[in-house]
């Protein structure tokens, strides 16, 4: 069996869960002349396949896990301007069955954050099953999506001199979920 | 429960500290107003001073703050604007941002003016800076304006729309303080 085809297959029914180390969501957001980058860790994520090799992915993480490089940006993100740690502690994703097939994937589901839940669209690739050293089966999703960050309550913004807001609403969301079989 | 009540005037017949008392006539059962009469014993922020102990005036505040289950503001307009005196006492108690004490804290603000106004831009500008020092800012306005008419012998609460957005305000900070608790149980 290859990488290159196995993907095509059925994945094998159970439980599949995170290894941490090896995955990591996070989100960007153009602001100013650039892109702001942050995530959240530690997180989590299982992938579980019914027997007709239909899919279903869950993930969650702490707010106040927010991982940016300076503490009092975390602090303002925590804070009910944006994130509304304290009211509203965890981000959620649960999705629709879905079937994985080749390597690409589609994966309708709903996302929460700061109370509201909203259909999100993740798309990407999945990579594997491959067994690893230990003999465990392995695969790879790499998700990606757009949201707008007003939607979901969080609509911080200050005008630049030009009379522009500094900070974009669009967001692009991202996970790297490496998943091992039970 | 308590809310802290702060005024943004140091006058002595200030039209916002009577705006506070009377909102202090209007609380329902199981609340307490606290006034901070502190204000005009502040000294300019300087983080040169953040090295010492905090100025009196300063750990009063800070530690009013950390006791308070919300905080309702009475702002007057300096050119249209928060008064500098109460810019400034914010500026310290928000200082180290990650932790300082407002952070979360329901808070409220309101305002009265001679003119017609009621201090509304002073109090967009007050509701702004409080978001950013992190404070979960009420959704609300008082703005008592022409309150020389409004704060005549028999006060602000002879006036039935006045004493009805006290209560109001009131309630609804006491809600939001409310709610904070049960999230935190």
């Amino acid at each position: 069996m290859n990488t290159l085809t196995a993907a095509q297959e059925v994945l094998e029914t159970g439980t599949w869960k995170l290894d941490a180390v090896h995955s990591r969501i996070g989100f960007a957001v153009d602001y100013l002349a650039g892109t702001f980058h942050g995530g959240f860790a530690p997180f989590d994520a299982t992938l579980d396949v019914d027997e007709n090799g239909a899919a279903t992915l869950a993930g969650n993480a702490r707010v106040d896990s927010i991982q940016v490089a300076d503490e009092n940006l975390g602090a303002h993100l925590l804070s009910p301007e944006f994130f509304d740690a304290e009211q509203a502690p965890e981000i959620t994703f649960v999705s629709s069955p879905f079937e994985p097939a080749g390597t690409d994937v589609v994966v309708d589901g709903t996302l929460t954050i700061k109370g509201a839940s909203l259909p999100v669209q993740l798309a990407g690739t999945i990579g594997g099953p491959v067994v690893d050293p230990y003999g465990r089966q392995r695969i790879n999703l790499q998700l990606a999506a757009g949201i707008d960050r007003s939607s979901f309550g969080i609509d911080w913004n200050t005008p630049l001199p030009s009379g522009e807001p500094a900070l974009a609403q669009d967001v692009t969301l991202t996970a790297e979920l490496a998943l091992i079989k039970e | 429960m308590r809310i802290l009540g702060i005024s943004g005037s140091v006058r002595r017949e200030s039209f916002n500290t009577r705006l506070l008392d009377a909102a202090a006539e209007v609380l329902p059962d199981d609340v307490e107003l606290v006034r901070w009469n502190g204000l005009k014993a502040v000294p300019p922020f300087d983080e040169d001073d953040e090295a010492g102990p905090a100025p009196a005036a300063v750990a009063e505040l800070r530690e009013l703050l950390a006791n308070a289950d919300a905080v309702l503001f009475a702002t007057p307009e300096y050119n249209g604007s928060v008064p500098g005196q109460l810019k400034n006492a914010l500026d310290w108690a928000s200082r180290p941002h990650a932790t300082n004490p407002l952070r979360n804290l329901p808070v409220a603000v309101m305002g009265a003016s001679p003119g017609g106004f009621g201090t509304v831009w002073a109090q967009a500008d007050l509701r702004r800076i409080l978001s950013r020092i992190g404070a979960r800012v009420l959704d609300a306005e008082l703005a008592v304006g022409n309150a020389a008419s409004s704060f005549d012998e028999d006060g602000p609460l002879a006036d039935d729309a006045v004493r009805e957005q006290l209560e109001e305000i009131v309630a609804a900070l006491s809600d939001s303080a409310r709610a904070r608790e049960a999230v935190a149980a």
